[in-house]
């Protein structure tokens, strides 16, 4: 994982509320055994039409956020299946950060194991932000990491809190793999007298 | 630790805690993984990049479900070839890492929510995970249940852990007797409807009171199944003798003395009197009707004998954009009554309603009466098991006499995976658990509804109160 310290990016609003992670990527393109190349299918169905022809009103097809790696969303982001290709078309497609007032568990976790930093802000700066990305030409963030804090030209400060261990692991980009193997002595003794539970076990040997 | 009276959640949590590393999230211990095709290949593959291997195969299962075509035909011949890929990649899988599969062919093959408690897999007490968020079903067992991504897949591969930070508990309680013809998908589409679909964002649900009490087993899977869409990272109900009895002589279960030693151990589970929540709420069984929901997000629903709302009425700015936007993808006019809206599809199955009780409760209804020729209707069972108990039992007899479809085992058209998929516009009965936009299909219109509503709704090609429908009984069948 790529570490993460300070995001500077036109800002893309997508402003609907309980964007599940069907429509962020939709089934068609969980049939992959890869991790990579999600990008392309990110919001696929609001994209393009049944015919594959672009939506010119949808954020993503609008010139003005080419390029854009920070995105503005409603409550509740990331609702629904459990599919971490959400995170992957994502992170593919090239954000890093996604800011709305709440988020859904699954996906929460999903994202930062993928390098996106998810910044969570009270409905009324989600809606300011909302407004001036919707409406300033060239409107940009900066999202930091390090002081977590998010910031434009224009007066907008404001302060955001991310899970300590999970900053630290973002700022160092840590596979957490490894890190439970820290644990592996402990592990090790713990299962050994777990599995003396047996009606804990999936298949009791008889 | 917790000290003092304890909830059935924190009694699981603390039976499982590896290690609680000082300012991180606790290391907690799984039991069991439950694997199927589509969110497993990055996993497998990520534990070969990095040299892994899996910790402990006897603690994970795997089965095809999502992908699987539901016919005969279909399943002889895949021809979506990238849905076969994958099918023929979780095969190698478990055959290089050594972890039983429940493929095609098995006769435990089914949706993987279905076959771990049919086969006893799943019993009280456990932690259990699978990279599909509808994991929350096994809560009806008093196990701590939750679906994961697939990093997290690798990791509890290669390590039998995962790092989680505790959950707040939320019990809700749903007191007194359900009215006739009120089921358990009809409890949990209005509790959603209730708190909304971030309204336990955060929390493990702990469903309690006298009618989650009365429901069986089926009914209390079909509860916890959907804690999810209220945004739970878990549903739980204490087990109890109808638990046991449930899991006794299953093919995973314990037996002889080891089972009484089980249920002594299992019986300490449920909440301690005078165990405290972080949030509680109840419910008078008593209001609850049979629901439909009308909008692209399972929180949009409303008893049969309401309207589509009015985005006018919405309470803020916000909450009227997303009505309108539900509006009109649904192609619903505000103040149409629900059971005006005609259908063209139905579909009973999945893992929210695609179990044995369901199925019966769906032929209870359609015994004697023909489908809509407005509508096609299929019924997909949850599993070879639950296909084979029908067969047994006659429903299939009365389902295809009906007009119905009578498929394989598979997650089928809840989410349009397969070949089983809404066309653009079509209108469909679902017994599944998610309405969002293109979930059965792309411009597909999706409106969930219980077994007993959608058999109904076949019938008589629009949604229709079950409360008053006349059952017919083999007598009355000859002269319809």
């Amino acid at each position: 994982m790529e570490p993460i310290r300070t995001v500077t990016s036109i800002v893309a609003p997508l402003d609907r509320v309980n964007v599940d992670t069907d429509q962020i990527i939709p089934k068609q393109f969980l049939k992959r055994i890869e991790r990579t190349g999600y990008g392309d299918f990110l919001f696929y169905d609001w994209r393009a039409n049944a015919a594959g022809v672009a939506d010119p009103g949808f954020v993503l097809n609008d010139p003005r956020y080419k390029g854009a790696r920070i995105l503005v969303a409603g409550k509740n982001f990331g609702c629904g299946a459990s599919r971490e290709h959400a995170a992957w078309a994502l992170a593919d497609y090239g954000f890093r950060v996604v800011i709305a007032p709440t988020f859904a568990d699954i996906f929460f976790s999903n994202a930062g194991k993928n390098g996106i930093v998810l910044v969570r802000l009270s409905e009324e700066q989600v809606a300011e932000l909302m407004h001036k990305a919707s409406t300033k030409p060239n409107y940009q963030l900066t999202v930091s990491l390090e002081d977590l804090t998010v910031n434009d030209n224009d007066g907008f400060h404001a302060k955001f809190e991310v899970d300590a261990f999970r900053r630290y692991c973002l700022l160092e980009g840590l596979d957490d793999i490894g890190l439970t193997l820290r644990h592996e002595k402990a592990l090790d003794t713990f299962e050994a007298k777990h599995n003396e539970n047996f009606w804990l076990k999936a298949k009791v040997v008889q | 630790m917790i000290n003092g009276p304890k909830t059935l959640f924190e009694k699981i949590w603390q039976q499982h805690l590896v290690a609680e590393p000082e300012g991180e999230p606790s290391l907690l211990y799984i039991d069991l993984q439950l694997l199927h095709e589509v969110t497993s290949p990055q996993a497998f593959e990520g534990l070969r990049l990095a040299g892994r291997t899996v910790r402990n195969p006897n603690r994970c299962i795997a089965t095809v479900d999502h992908n699987i075509p539901t016919t005969i035909e279909g399943r002889l011949n895949i021809v979506d070839q990238i849905a076969a890929r994958q099918m023929s990649t979780l095969r190698q899988n478990c055959k290089d890492f050594g972890i039983e599969l429940y493929d095609v062919d098995s006769p435990n093959q089914g949706i993987v929510h279905i076959i771990g408690p049919e086969l006893g897999l799943t019993k009280p007490g456990m932690t259990i995970v699978c990279g599909d968020s509808h994991t929350s079903t096994h809560g009806a067992f008093g196990a701590l249940a939750f679906g994961i991504g697939t990093s997290e897949v690798e990791h509890v591969l290669a390590t039998q852990t995962l790092p989680q930070s505790r959950a707040k508990t939320f019990r809700i309680a749903v007191e007194g007797d359900l009215k006739p013809g009120v089921t358990a998908k009809d409890i949990v589409l209005a509790i959603i409807g209730k708190i909304g679909t971030d309204g336990a964002t955060g929390c493990v649900i702990e469903f309690a009171g006298s009618a989650i009490r009365s429901l069986s087993m089926e009914g209390r899977m079909t509860v916890c199944n959907m804690s999810i869409e209220a945004g739970a990272r878990a549903g739980l109900i204490a087990p109890d003798e109808k638990t046991f009895a449930y899991l006794k002589g299953r093919r995973f279960s314990p037996t002889g003395a080891a089972w009484e030693a089980a249920v002594a151990e299992w019986k300490k589970l449920p909440t301690d009197e005078g165990a405290k929540f972080d949030r509680e709420l109840t419910i008078d069984a008593a209001t609850l009707e049979p629901y439909v929901s009308w909008g692209t997000s399972p929180g949009m629903v409303a008893p049969i004998t309401a309207a589509v709302p009015n985005p006018a009425d919405a309470p803020n700015e916000i909450e009227r954009k997303s009505l309108e936007k539900a509006l009109e993808y649904m192609d619903l006019k505000a103040g149409t009554k629900l059971d005006a809206i005609e259908i063209d599809r139905v579909f009973i199955g999945s893992c929210t309603n695609g179990r044995i009780e369901d199925l019966r409760a769906a032929a209870r209804i359609a015994r004697g009466y023909k489908v809509s020729t407005r509508v096609s209707a299929m019924v997909v069972p949850g599993s070879q098991a639950v296909k084979s108990q029908a067969e047994n039992e006659g429903l299939d007899k009365i389902f295809i006499a009906a007009g119905f479809e009578w498929r394989e085992p598979g997650c089928s058209m809840c989410l349009a995976m397969n070949p089983d998929i809404l066309a653009p516009g079509e209108r469909c009965a679902s017994t599944s658990n998610r309405n969002f936009e293109g979930r059965q299909g792309r411009g597909g219109r999706t409106h969930l509804v219980s077994p007993e509503m959608a058999a109904a709704a076949a019938i008589a090609g629009h949604f229709v109160d079950t409360r008053n429908w006349p059952v017919r009984n083999e007598a009355a069948k000859e002269n319809a």
